[in-house]
This record gives structure tokens, sequence and C-alpha cells, in this order.
């Protein structure tokens, strides 16, 4: 450049301009470690250093510097955290959109940049890119694209071109064997949530400046907080490449930009609002609303040595409820300061026909909440009744529809058959047949007070208050049939 | 009373809300689903932060980089939802973040069933990722301890900043008791000297796990072991039932000392001096109390749903493999009572004809809906 071309004091102001290193950068690297702390770890003609500076330029123009948390990924940029002079987070290879997401999430003010290479994004973190793409994440994610692994030297990336020579695909990239390159811009913009999508190029300095207002803008986005942009970024790798200066330029601009057109994709900066997330309520107040907690009542339990554990086991169909009714039970003991535990069988027998669930009721800490011997079987179809009435202990009970017929033992075992639809269907409500047998329950075992079921039914069915006032007469017409019955 | 019936998993949420969890990130898996449909419920209507994540790789990430501002954070998963996360815990431990993960236990290997089991002890306690690191693990066995172990997770987590895993099976996921809700909600400070949280306070911290040299790394990996003799010395928790006395104990953990400990009661009542030592702690071990009671001379039975990789531990520790036995099921069964029994009462030579021939009764097979099985 001759000194003809310009004024002297022209001169000074290019030189000031060009020469001032961004705040948001560091001016040499302590992280570096060692020597060479003025110098980056990039190669001669890398497109890194260059990209670092612009997005350092945006964020000091744009006045964001604390505000920026900068990803390192796996990959070149995984040192990126020597050069960004603002909080930086290293993370595992192809998840930063996901740290991102972790950290967007925990600090609404946060602006968080995902820096990342053609393998790391566009590979084996593919899905976390389009995912965070598309939930809108409130982040920029700057996506260099060389067309080659760098970091381990030379591999065949998801935007190697057709043709090009890497370790990996040394004849050049064969689609029979390896597919096409990857359009990630293309795909992105495929996307409802994504603010902001645009692929520059560093092949020339009007690219590169053309190149700064994409990530200026993105970086504007972050900064009013209006969601998800991703800037795609043509780079040269020289290196892992083999190509000098003009050879890299070329193939950016002959090659590359061919295959990936410059251009912006989308731009809805205009249309959207600032997304503002409300802040956290820790207080207990909030909880304690959430979770119904009453803080007036006692907690705890009433401890009474001389109430054995009592088990009993309710099967049937699903559908017949019998896992709700197993819960009434426990409510009721739990309401009363009592052990209990309740467990249910899950999983495929859920759906698949046949539902049971355990229920121990105890005037001490429970053991084994499940019930292999039980005092009480409630047995809600025939399959039930025959699985388990063997299980049931010596001078235990079993209470069943009567519907399924008689069924009889040789053990030492009571056995009460309940017209529990009958019952039910007099306070013309089936499906209350459950509680019938409930209610025998309850007057058979006096374990549990009357009010208690009651109040656990009002509890049970708090979502549907039409059906507790039929529950509760079935409860005690149940209890009522037992009496005159026994 | 104000108890109310709670599910195990429920109470996980609501252990995480009281201890001030600010973000959950989770994908949906059998048998510990229900821990990400409370979250989803709950945590918004606290205006805390809640995101289903496209997978557990991304969960545990989400988890790391919430982690790395401070804010407490969780996820939940089951076995192969956990094999995913191993990346993330290795990179939790490397990074020195605070996390806390929940893993509710199902049968393996490989897809294995949705029945409960403990065959992720290894994986767990051992740490599964690469590297010299560990999880503190914390090991509930009832409804109560779902929700106070998770408390005390977040609390362990921010002290050590080091991944904590409560780990739990379906059993006691799925199952419902009597929940005492925490005395207090907890709005937890964030140290500014460390984070990475986007302001000027934290603006020259940095959260990596890269360490170059092999100098720096290798005294990174010194540190970190210093950091677990510290919780080795000072965070051990263990129960102990009725072992002062004992010519036999029982080492569970979980769902298995639930029926130990009903084992011990029936054991008791036919004059048999058995007790329990449940390790709450599985890291850091109780290996104190396990000497003391295998300096005393008492045979052990290790009472687990694996393969014997409780036992391991146990003989390790106590440095005999003499006099110790194993009772345990896999594959989704769970223990019956009857098992244990039977161990026991053959090591005391007592004859007990109730509890039946030594086959274990197999459940009828069940025919596996597909959709089930994730």
């Amino acid at each position: 450049m001759s000194k003809k071309s310009f004024g002297t004091e022209k001169a000074k102001d290019l030189d000031l301009r060009i020469l001032k290193h961004p705040d948001s950068l560091y001016d040499h690297y302590p992280r570096k470690g060692e020597n060479y702390q003025k110098s980056t770890h990039y190669c001669a003609g890398c497109g890194h250093g260059i990209i670092h500076k612009l997005i350092g330029e945006a964020m000091d123009e744009l006045e964001i510097q604390d505000r920026c948390v900068m990803i390192s990924p796996v990959g070149c940029s995984v040192f990126a955290y020597y050069y960004f002079n603002c909080g930086n987070v290293q993370t595992a290879h192809g998840r930063a959109p996901a740290v991102a997401t972790g950290i967007s999430r925990a600090e609404d003010n946060a602006i968080v940049m995902s820096y990342q290479g053609d393998g790391d994004l566009a590979s084996i973190g593919l899905n976390e890119t389009l995912q965070a793409a598309n939930r809108g994440e409130k982040i920029v994610v700057f996506f260099v694209n060389n067309t080659v692994y760098g970091m381990t030297g030379g591999q065949m990336a998801p935007t190697t071109l057709v043709g090009e020579k890497t370790i990996t695909c040394q004849e050049g990239r064969d689609p029979t064997n390896a597919g096409y390159p990857i359009h990630m811009c293309e795909l992105i913009d495929t996307l409802k949530a994504p603010v902001y999508i645009e692929r520059v190029s560093l092949a020339t300095a009007k690219k590169i400046k053309q190149a700064k207002v994409a990530i200026k803008n993105a970086l504007t986005i972050q900064k009013e907080g209006k969601g998800y942009a991703f800037i795609e970024i043509l780079s040269p790798c020289p290196t892992n490449l083999k190509q000098n200066a003009f050879a890299a330029q070329e193939f950016i601009e002959q090659q590359m930009e061919k295959e990936f057109p410059v251009k912006n994709f989308r731009n809805r900066y205009g249309e959207v609002k600032p997304i503002v997330k409300p802040e956290s309520d820790f207080s207990i107040e909030t909880l304690d609303k959430l979770f119904n907690v009453d803080r007036n009542e006692d907690s705890g339990y009433v401890d009474n040595p001389d109430l054995e554990p009592f088990s009993i086991k309710i099967s049937g169909f699903g559908g017949q409820g019998v896992l709700s009714a197993g819960l009434t039970v426990a409510q009721a003991a739990c309401s009363e300061g009592k052990h209990v535990s309740w467990y249910p069988s899950y999983g495929p027998e859920q759906r698949g026909g046949n539902s049971n669930c355990s229920i121990v009721i105890s005037g001490e800490t429970i053991g084994t909440p499940v019930v292999d011997e039980m005092d009480v079987l409630i047995a809600l179809n025939k399959p039930s009744l025959e699985k388990f009435s063997k299980d049931v202990k010596e001078g235990g009970t079993v209470i069943y529809d009567s519907r399924i017929g008689e069924f009889t033992t040789d053990r030492d075992v009571n056995i009460i058959a309940v017209p529990c639809v009958e019952i039910a269907e007099e306070y013309g409500n089936a499906r209350t047949a459950n509680t019938a047998l409930l209610g025998v329950l309850m007057e058979l075992q006096n374990t549990l007070e009357q009010e208690s079921y009651e109040n656990a039914i009002k509890q049970m069915f708090a979502s549907k208050p039409k059906v507790i006032d039929v529950n509760i007469d079935v409860l005690r017409a149940g209890a009522e049939w037992l009496k005159n019955n026994s | 009373m104000s108890n109310q019936m709670v599910k195990g998993n429920t109470a996980v949420i609501i252990g995480a809300m009281y201890a001030g969890c600010d973000c959950f990130f989770g994908y949906p898996i059998t048998p510990a689903s229900e821990i990400l449909h409370e979250a989803s419920k709950y945590f918004p209507k606290a205006n805390r932060k809640f995101v289903q994540a496209e997978s557990e790789e991304a969960s545990i990430n989400m988890v790391y980089g919430g982690a790395g501002t401070g804010h407490r954070v969780m996820t939940a998963s089951s076995g192969p939802g956990i094999s995913l996360m191993q990346e993330g815990f290795t990179f939790l431990a490397g990074a020195e973040l605070p996390a806390v993960i929940v893993d509710i236990m199902r049968a393996g290997p490989g897809l294995g069933n949705i029945g409960p089991e403990q065959g992720d002890y290894n994986q767990i306690v051992k740490g599964g990722g690469h590297g010299n690191y560990k999880n503190i693990v914390l090991a509930p066995n009832g409804v109560q301890e779902m929700c106070d172990l998770t408390m005390k997770a977040f609390e362990l987590a921010d002290k050590y900043r080091n991944p904590v895993v409560v780990l739990a099976d379906g059993t006691l996921g799925q199952m419902a008791e009597p929940l005492q809700f925490p005395k207090e909600a907890i709005e937890p400070k964030i140290d500014n000297s460390w984070t990475v949280r986007g302001n000027k306070e934290t603006m020259e911290n940095l959260v990596t796990s890269i360490f170059l040299n092999f100098d720096q790394l290798e005294d990174f990996n010194y540190e970190i072991q210093e950091k677990y003799e510290e919780i080795a010395k000072n965070e051990v928790i263990v129960d102990e039932y009725m072992t002062e006395d004992a010519d036999i104990v029982l080492v569970s953990y979980g769902i298995s000392s639930r029926i130990s400990r009903s084992a011990v009661d029936k054991a008791r009542e036919k004059g048999v001096k058995v007790g329990l030592l449940r390790p709450i702690t599985l890291f850091p071990f109780p290996k104190k109390q396990l000497k003391a009671l295998g300096d005393k001379g008492v045979t052990f039975i290790s009472v687990e749903m694996s393969n014997g990789q409780l036992l391991e531990d146990l003989q390790h520790t106590i440095e005999r493999t003499k006099d110790t036995y194993i009772v345990n099921r896999m594959g989704g069964n769970l223990l019956e009572l009857r098992d244990v029994l039977r161990k026991i009462y053959e090591i005391a030579g007592i004859e007990d004809e109730t509890l039946g021939e030594k086959e274990t009764t197999k459940d009828e097979p069940v025919e596996l809906n597909p959709d089930l099985v994730n």
C-alpha cells in the first residue's frame, strides 16, 4: 500500500481503526499457558482469528461484553476461551447448543454464543443443533464451515464437497459412499422458530465486512433477547486442505460458495418481540399452596406398637378402580398418622389387563411394601382370585365380587362374596362397585375410622366432586351389607 | 395429620422444589417419567424452568450449562438413559460443577425391561464415564427419603461442586407413602467466584475440564481425589438396625433394604440374631461401620437386586470373602421376603417349612407391549 493513495491524516485514522484491538478479546492469552501468549494457537491463514475479531468488535460496538458467555466446543475452536474476554464455558463434542440452552434458561439476561465447527455442529451435534433452533432458544450459533475436521487432522466433514479430498476420502468425497454436503442454513430455514439465518464468507475483504454486519445483526437480536440466530461462515483451512493463501481464497469463492450460496435466509428482527422470562419464585408460601400443605396441622406419625403390619392386596382388571381403591385405604390410614405404604403393579400389566396394588398399614416403620402374603385379598375379577387367593395368610380374608361365582378353599381363610355391583347399582353408579368392597373392608377391619375413609374419598375425587356423595353412600352400604350378612 | 400420600417419583420433585432447584431438564423413560411429568407440571407454576430435552445427552448437557451458572439444576432418568448421560457425568465432575441426577433403576442390560433392579450400582457408584472421578451417591429406601435425600443431594452438590446421584429403583418411584413436607424452602445463593452467568461479576470465569499440560491435569486429578477423601471422611450416612448383637448382618440399600428390614424382624421372632446395615450413601461407602462389624466376625449377606455388585464392595471393605453370602434377584423381579429368610435360616441352621422349596416364585410371563419398553 503506497503512501500516495492516502493522506497522512487519513492513513493515521485507518491505522487506528484497523489496529484497535477489541476490548472483548484479550490483549494477550495467559490461559494459553507457557510461551507465545501474544499469538493465537490457530494456523497461518485460518479463518478463526478473523471471526473471533469480528465477533469481538461487534461485542464492543453493542456494549454487551459483560453479558456475553462464549461456548467453546470441541474442534480447533476448543480454545476460544483463550481469546474472548467474557464468561467462558467449554463443552463436550457436539453438545454446545444443549449447554447454551441450559445457560440461557438459567440466566435470562445472558447473551449466549455457541461457536462450532462443521464436525461438531453438523455431525455429532446435529440433533442438538436442530432442536435448539427449533425451540427458538435465545442463543446465537456461529457455525464455522471449512469443509473439513481441523483439530483431529483433516478428516471428511458433513460439509466436505463432492470430490474434495480429505484424509478419510483420499480419492475425493464419493456420494455413493458418503452422501452429499449438508446445507445447514437451508436445513434450519425449514424450522419456524429461528429469527435470523445468514450464510457469509471470508473469501475477500468485502465479504468479511458483510460477515461482520451479519454477526452484529445476530448479536443485536441477542442483546434485545429476541430469539435464535444462526450465522454460517465459510472459512479457510489451508493447513488441512493443503492450500496456500490464494488457493484457499479461490476454493471458498469458486467451490464452496457454489455449493453453499452466500445470502440471508431469514431476518425476522423487526417482527419479533423480546422474550422475557419471569423471575423464579422460591418462596415457601408459593410451594405450600402448590402442594396443598397445611402448616397448621401436625405432621408425622402416631406410633402404636400394638398395631401389627396389616397387608391388603386389591386386584382386578384395569379400569375397575383397583389402584384408586387402594389409594383410598392408604389415604385413610395416612390421615390417622399411621404408617402405610401403597405399591402398584406397573408397566405391561397396567395396560395388558390385570392390575393390582398392595397396601401395608402399621403402627411402626414398615419394612417391605411388597405384599407376598396378605391378610386381606380384594378380588374384582376371576384371574385375580385364582392368582392371589393362595397367598392369603391362614386366618385371613378373601373379599370378592360375587358375580365371579362360587369360590371355596380348604385352607383356614374367611371367604366373603359381595354383590358389590348390585349394591353400587342401587345408588345408580355401577362404577362404584370397588367402593362397596371397601365398605366391606371397613366394616370387617376396624383399624381405620369411617370418617377417615370418607375424607379419603373426598380427597380422591376432589377433581370430580359430583361422584363424592355416591361413593360415600356406596361405602356405607357395603359396610351395612356385611353387618346384615355375617 | 398433614401428611400426604405421595408417590416416590413425585416426592423427588417436591424435594427438588423446596431445595430451590431452578431448572429441570429431562427426557421420558419408564419408570422415571413421572419425575419429568411432575416437573413439567410444577416448575412453571413457580416460574422455575423446565425443558423437555431431545435426548438424555441433551438433558445432561443442559444440566452442565445450567450448573455452570450456579443455579440449582437437575435431571432424572433410568438405566438406558443414564448410560447415555455418562459423558455428561464425567464432564460435570471434570469441570467441578454441582448437579443432581436421579436414577430410577430398571432391569438391564440393554433395553432390558421396566421392572425394578439395582444393576446400575457400578455405573453410578464407580463412575461410568472416563477418568478418575466419583459421583456422590445417595440411596433412599422410601418416599420420605426420595424427598429428603433429593434436598440433601443439592446441598452436597453445592458443597463439593460435584455431581450427586439419587439412586432409586422402579419400586421406590412408583410406590406411595405418607410424606412430611420439608420444613423450609431454600432460596440458594449463587457463588460468583467460579460461575459463568453473563454478568460483570463473573466475566473473568471459565468453566472447563481441559488441561493440556499433563502435570497440571495430574495435579487436578490429585486435587479431586483429596476432595473425594474429604467427602468420605465427612459425609457417610448409614442406618444400622439391630446390628449391635447380631451374628448375621444383612447389607442392603434402597428397596432391597426394606425387604431386609422385614426379614430382620421375622428372623428375630425365631430368635436368630440378625441385623441390617443400610448404606444411605453408596459413595461414600460406610467402610468404618462395615469394618467394625467385619472385625467382630459377623456373617454378612448382601441383599441386592444385582449380580453381586454390592457384595464385591462389601467383601473388599471387610477384606474377606469368607462368611459372606448373597441373596439377589434380577431381571425386574423383586426380592421376596422368603428369599431372604431362607438364606438366613440356612446359615443359622434353622428349618422353616413354610418358606417352601428353594425355587423362587416366578411371575407368569407377560406379553410385552413394545410401546411400554421406552
